[in-house]
């Protein structure tokens, strides 16, 4: 004997109320868990971009001081001591690397004199020793020469040639050839002769990861000091590093905060992406729970107020799996109704939250996703209170409840 | 009568003990969730500077072109230029103004030889001290001649004072800053506004302390260091940066103690906008010159950040599908027991009775499950402070917080009780009494 589905949809009108509401639950449980779970691959998302050096071969010394105790003497002292490190094979003297602080914002322009400073990048001054120290990739174009680095200290050394993040020169000149074009700022024009494959900027943020630019030459805005080893030496290199510079230059002040191996400035970069992919974690688990702990609750109580209807259907003829399919058909059509509904509202809400708060577009594909989760849910929270159904006694049918 | 309804409903919690934990569940759960991130936002959107705040206000003008274009969320005019910031103090048109901006130092410790550190503080004007009412623990702050006398002088905060000359006394003592020797002239008490509200929006603002103070016009001759947001829109060929009329980076407060003189203040805003517009300066209307209160600056500033508010919504719509799972709980429950009622009905009990009686229930799981979302919320605070953000650390229940607790619980359970209560009490007796 095949359930049919109308009979189990007639029985569920007789409890509209109680219907309507767990179906409002679910409904509305379906809208926060596709949020929550786009929100959280967006953070995970953030979390694993690529930052384009080779990370696991880096550490990053941030100095502080004053200009009298970080002249230029001073500086290359360091970098020779640095050098002499076991293990090092490169160092380079920059402005900052990825996951620590920025350190040079400006707004670039493709038109000299364009009134908009809407396309801000983030510029990377160092020696010519980054490129090889940070492992960055050559998409298109050729690297700088030697004879290229300016040795000015202005804000933005007038360097004419310059390297830029591939995505960047996109989104500068979207849909044109990037190498050979000419990029305006602080009153000089430079000229892109390489593309690098995405080099992120020292604070990426959702949507802003890879707008810069490389320039080589001497700058004072910040004294970043990178260095290249084996990825087992790193904690060991770190260490001498810091007591090279205590040596060398005992005045000058390392800031701990933006000095580690890239490794741990990317932890520490994104502790605060981490916590909140906890928090959505967490959301996601009790909004399951409670939604789970609602079907539970109420089909128990359905089991319990139909046990004579129960008994009498297993007295003429019903088999265990019956009973069993019926109360899972009740909960499929239940859940399926308040996903219907849970669809329409995740797009609300996600339109609310974009408003606010610079979310995304809920792309379709979350949608199923939180689907298959509440069924799978479903069924599984109905089952016990299903099972125990199942085994009511045909007898029941004779006694009075 | 109503002490009868409370021993009922325990009785009857008693009897169907699984539903009422799964309830009682349900509601700590909410409830625990939306006080962790209601008690976050209730400390990070307090008064800094309660008993003063609503006499200060920050003044506005925009100096940027017309052509600037400001899409990105930070705008330049935020932030105070030179000139500007000059004109408006030396004006005096206020009870008391200061500009300020945060600054940096290294500082060489005298006392032991140990090796240098930094330190944030704040670059600002006579009228600060005064202005925020800073309490100090020994000798006092400038005055506005050592301002213009360029006065190479300090305010310490009481921990650098202590760890600088331990016990003994600062005041009159000695300290070198990157490269110059300071005369401490007083140590300020302690002294934490939160947020810190006076700072620009890229410091630090929550959990942040000022360990110096030194006068602005000091800064700007040794040109130090700046910490916060330092926006440039004009070609500074010179690269005169601090004094720029095209470089914003310095933040600018007024005291103003009546509404008149608050209308006034603002008038002489507009004026001075059109006065620099008249000289070719400012290009865009002078009526854009505003005066925001300290609480509209601080909105201004979006201190509480996005995912805070955002966790907050989460929160609040989990509670919202625990209410409805309470509801569809206790309907079911009380429609259940439509043949007790009926009997009850029948012996002469009012409709408006059964409703109380049913109401007691509800009642009775919000405050069981207020006490568990208490416990929980506690829990959820906990786990905030073990956070890297910088408002995490002040993430703890005050006693209104911990009121608003049971307030919201026994009101979500009234609340999720009110229908099943009313369809339950309006059960005709006589159709249920024939199933019996």
């Amino acid at each position: 004997m095949r359930m049919d589905i109308r009979h189990v949809a007639a029985a569920l009108r007789r409890h509209r109320m109680a219907t309507l509401l767990i179906g409002l639950q679910i409904a509305l449980a379906c809208a926060v868990l596709c949020n929550a779970l786009f929100l959280l691959s967006n953070r995970l998302q953030l979390m694993s971009m690529a930052s384009g050096v080779d990370e696991s071969h880096l550490v990053a010394l941030s100095l502080q001081g004053t200009g009298n105790d970080l002249g230029r003497d001073t500086l290359l002292r360091i970098k020779q001591g640095l050098r002499g490190i076991a293990g090092v094979e490169s160092v380079s003297m920059t402005n900052a690397v990825p996951f620590t602080q920025q350190a040079g914002e400006i707004g670039f322009r493709s038109v000299l004199d364009d009134p908009q400073y809407n396309q801000q990048g983030h510029f990377y001054v160092a020696d010519n020793d980054f490129i090889r120290t940070v492992g960055v990739h050559l998409a298109d174009g050729r690297w700088l020469g030697d004879d290229e680095a300016a040795n000015s200290t202005s804000f933005l050394p007038s360097s004419p040639s310059i390297l830029m993040s591939r995505s960047y020169a996109q989104h500068i000149w979207p849909g044109q050839p990037s190498l050979g074009q000419v990029l305006f700022a602080d009153g000089a024009q430079r000229r892109v002769v390489g593309l690098i494959e995405d080099l992120a900027r020292p604070n990426p943020e959702p949507l802003i990861l890879h707008n810069t630019v490389l320039i080589t030459g001497s700058n004072v805005l910040g004294q970043v000091f990178v260095l290249r080893t084996g990825p087992l030496s790193r904690d060991r290199v770190l260490r001498q590093a810091l007591d090279a510079v205590a040596r060398i230059a005992p005045d000058v002040v390392v800031d701990l905060d933006y000095s580690g191996t890239l490794s741990e400035l990317r932890d520490r970069y994104f502790a605060s992406n981490r916590a909140m992919a906890a928090m959505l974690c967490g959301i996601i688990a009790a909004m399951l729970l409670v939604t789970a702990l609602g079907i539970v609750g109420l089909a128990s109580f359905w089991v319990q107020q139909r046990r004579r209807q129960i008994g009498i259907r297993r007295a003429i003829g019903a088999r265990r799996s019956d009973i069993l399919s019926y109360f899972q058909t009740e909960n499929f059509l239940i859940v399926s109704g308040g996903i219907a509904l849970g669809m329409v509202m995740a797009f609300a809400l996600n339109i609310v939250l974009m408003k606010l708060y610079e979310v995304p577009r809920l792309p379709l594909a979350y949608l199923p996703w939180g689907a298959v989760t509440l069924w799978i849910l479903g069924q599984l929270a109905v089952l016990g209170p299903a099972i125990r159904a199942a085994r009511v006694p045909p007898v029941v049918a004779t006694r009075s409840v | 009568m109503l002490s009868y309804y409370w021993s009922l409903a325990l009785h009857s919690m008693w009897r169907s003990k699984v539903l009422t934990v799964l309830m009682v569940v349900a509601i700590g759960l909410g409830i625990g969730a939306s006080m962790t991130m209601l008690t976050v936002l209730h400390v990070m959107s307090g008064d800094p500077l309660p008993g003063r705040s609503h006499v200060l206000f920050y003044p506005h003008v925009d100096p940027l072109p017309l052509k600037f274009s400001t899409a990105a969320d930070y705008d330049p005019a935020d932030n105070m230029t030179w000139p500007d910031a000059m004109a408006l103090l030396k004006a005096r048109r206020a009870t008391r103004q200061a500009a300020m901006a945060g600054g940096e130092v290294l500082v060489r410790a005298p006392l032991h030889g140990n090796s240098p550190f930094l330190i944030d503080g704040r670059y600002t004007t006579a009228d600060f001290f005064a202005m925020f009412g800073v309490p100090f623990a020994a000798g006092e702050g400038w005055s506005a001649d050592d301002d213009a006398a360029r006065a190479r002088l300090v305010v310490l905060s009481t921990s650098l004072a202590r760890k600088l000359f331990g016990d003994a006394g600062a005041v009159g003592r000695s300290v070198r800053l990157d490269d110059t020797d300071y005369r401490v002239v007083g140590v300020i008490a302690d002294w934490q506004p939160e947020p810190l509200f006076y700072s620009d929006s890229v410091s630090r603002t929550f959990g942040a302390t000022d360990q110096f103070f030194m006068p602005l016009s000091v800064a700007v001759d040794l040109k130090l260091a700046g910490t916060g947001n330092f926006s440039g829109w004009g070609h500074d060929e010179d690269n005169t940066k601090m004094v720029s009329p095209t470089t914003s980076w310095l933040q600018f407060w007024v005291q103003l103690d009546s509404p008149d003189a608050v209308a006034a203040y603002r008038q002489f805003l507009v004026d001075y906008s059109a006065q620099q517009k008249a000289l070719g300066r400012f290009e865009r209307e002078p009526s854009q010159a505003r005066l925001d209160t300290l609480a509209q600056r601080l909105d201004h500033q979006h201190l509480v950040p996005g995912d805070v508010r955002l966790q907050l919504w989460l929160a609040l719509s989990f509670l919202v599908v625990c209410v409805l799972n309470i509801v569809a709980l206790l309907l079911a429950k009380f429609l259940r027991r439509s043949g007790e009622l009926s009997v009850r009905r029948a012996l002469g009990a009012r409709r408006r009775d059964i409703f109380l009686q049913l109401g007691m229930e509800a009642l009775a799981i919000g405050v069981i499950g207020g006490v568990l979302g208490l416990l929980l919320a506690q829990v959820g605070l906990w786990s905030v402070r073990q956070r890297p953000d910088d408002y995490a650390q002040l993430a703890s229940m005050d006693v209104s917080m911990l009121a608003m607790t049971f307030a919201l619980s026994i009101a979500a359970c009234l609340l999720a009780g009110f229908i099943p209560a009313w369809r339950a009490s309006r059960v005709p007796p006589a159709l249920q009494m024939k199933q019996l």
